[in-house]
């Protein structure tokens, strides 16, 4: 029998609309199984809000709005435990009162997922205007050491599809899952194809048979439920395999945070995904993610027709860092500019891994590149020998 | 091909959801659209603006650079944007609204909304005038993009709006 999700959802499928990436994005927590949403509106994330508060209760699910963004991702966290897959969604000043619950998401192996939609800080900032300042904050935000998944779309399609892996990532590794959005993509309107609900891969939960441990025993161990059975304990206090607290002893501690890290690191070429386009000969390589990836497209190709090789690499995965993908980029180009809409926060991160002259190309103030802003730029930096580079068709 | 169109008012003129209608009629034709917004933190009354890229080819930079048409329904909003906007943009207004010495299109919307009835459909008359002097999207579209975005019970109004708005290119 079709379930009330299948039946409502079903109504959309292989449908094109006109949607905001943030619509999108919350469909595709609708379609990911997504049966459970707290949080509070803010600019430019509402929309999330508005969709799941209107679809839930039409899919068997329930919609929470909490007094605040802690409430709101505690509230995720328990209904998770209780069985829902959950999610919230906020924008910086909400992303910073969550970084609390985020680390205890991250020491509870909670699979959950939070979408920032990143807007123009520090603090309130410019509330309506578009940035990527958050992408850091998403990786250290929360205290001790610890691993996360951050994904970054670049388009409407994207969100849907980059919001239903973000669900199936948070399953398949017990994390909380960051889709880093941003106010130019989360308000920007544009067409997407829905998939078939039928057709839609979702992870599903594993759960422990009555004699496994919730908290060890494998590096990404099975959960137990509340009120399934069984006398489980969850903490954000160190702990052993059964869940019960453990502060004093330093291995058991060592143990636990190196496994949580572990289970990401060793994972991180099947997490990372990137879009490659590589050409012969290029000098320069752009190296782009999020609502600035559009832009950095646009130059790139119109670069090319004046004649001028460049590389282009987008970054899907941000964290963890798809630090292969830009070693193979860094192999091939003497330069690498990185444009994005904060002061240099992932071309930090690229240098790690080249010794080649990194790039930023920051624009702050909530107006996002034009693409003549990073043509200039690899025109003025991308001339290696013979390249044609500073010609325009 | 690729249309960019700017649409400038006050907030709670539909700016917005006429740039929505636009875009996916478009979609509708077959195109790629985008639709961004601009408005400031208060819902009604400050200056919105709403921009519309159609292309036949995929959209990278979804902002609009240099318009080809300007669509302003408000003073503050012609005060404001206009100097943003070059000179080859075709430039349309509502005549009651919006005062300029230059050479525009001038309809007036809002007025022929109250003869309607309902002022509040004057952005549906713009899109009418819109498409018919840029053939940015078709007829047929359009109508079945106001349908999808309007409330039960106002079609016969809003097809009526739409049509006062063709009549009047």
């Amino acid at each position: 029998m079709m379930t009330q999700r299948q039946s409502r959802l079903s109504g959309f499928d292989n449908r094109t609309l006109f949607l905001l990436g943030d619509e999108a994005a919350a469909y595709g927590a609708l379609y990911a199984g997504c049966d459970f949403f707290a949080g509070y509106p803010i600019t430019p994330a509402s929309e999330i809000a508005e969709v799941m508060s209107r679809e839930l209760p039409r899919v068997d699910g329930y919609y929470v709005q909490m007094e605040d963004e802690i409430a709101s991702l505690s509230a995720v966290i328990g209904a998770v435990w209780a069985g829902a897959k959950a999610m919230t969604a906020t924008s910086g000043p909400g992303f910073s009162l969550m970084q609390e619950n985020i680390g205890y998401a991250i020491m509870t192996e909670t699979p959950c997922v939070i979408i920032d939609v990143q807007r123009s800080g520090p603090s309130t900032g410019q509330a309506t205007k578009p940035a990527q300042g958050d992408v850091l904050q998403a990786r250290w935000g929360t205290h001790g050491d610890h691993e996360i998944i951050a994904l970054a779309p670049s388009s409407v399609q994207e969100c849907f599809e980059l919001t239903v892996e973000s669900f199936n990532l948070a399953e398949k590794y017990r994390i909380p899952v960051i889709l880093l959005m941003d106010g130019e993509i989360g308000h920007l309107r544009e067409s997407i194809t829905f998939p078939a609900y039928e057709d839609v891969a979702r992870e599903e939960r594993r759960l422990a048979e009555p004699e496994v441990e919730s908290f060890g025993g494998e590096d990404v161990p099975p959960m137990s439920h509340f009120g399934e059975g069984r006398f489980i304990h969850v903490t954000g206090s160190t702990h052993k395999a059964s869940g019960m607290r453990d502060v004093s002893t330093q291995a058991v501690h060592e143990d636990l945070v190196t496994r949580l890290c572990r289970k990401i690191v060793d994972a991180c070429a099947e997490i990372s995904s990137v879009e490659e386009d590589f050409v012969d000969g290029a000098k320069i390589g752009v190296l782009a993610y999020g609502a600035t990836a559009r832009p950095a497209r646009g130059a790139v190709l119109e670069a090319r027709r004046a004649g001028c090789a460049v590389d282009f690499l987008r970054l899907i995965t941000i964290w963890p860092f798809p630090e292969e993908a830009v070693k193979r980029l860094a192999d091939r180009v003497d330069t690498i500019l990185v444009p994005e809409m904060n002061l240099g926060q992932i071309a930090r991160e690229v240098e790690r891994f080249t010794a080649a002259p990194v790039l930023p190309l920051s624009k702050i103030g909530g107006v996002p590149h034009t693409i003549d802003e990073i043509l200039d730029a690899i025109r003025a930096n991308g001339s290696g020998s013979g390249s044609t580079v500073g010609q325009r068709p | 091909m690729r249309k960019e169109i700017q649409l400038a008012g006050f907030g709670g003129q539909g700016i917005v959801l006429s740039g929505l209608i636009l875009g996916e009629a478009a979609i509708l034709d077959g195109m790629n659209a985008v639709q961004t917004q601009s408005y400031g933190p208060e819902s009604r009354g400050g200056a919105a603006r709403s921009d519309v890229i159609i292309s036949d080819a995929p959209i990278d930079y979804p902002k609009v650079v240099s318009p080809d048409i300007l669509v302003v329904l408000s003073q503050p909003a012609y005060d404001k944007y206009r100097s943003e906007v070059g000179k080859k943009a075709m430039l349309i207004i509502d005549s009651d609204l919006v005062e300029s010495d230059e050479s525009a299109l001038c309809v007036p919307f809002s007025k022929l909304a109250d003869e309607l009835g309902r002022r509040i459909v004057a952005n549906v008359i713009m899109l009418g005038t819109l498409a018919k002097v840029s053939e940015c999207v078709t007829r047929d579209s359009l109508e079945r993009a106001v349908l999808r975005n309007i409330p039960k019970g106002t079609e016969e109004l809003n097809l009526k709006a739409l049509d006062a708005g063709f009549r009047s290119a």
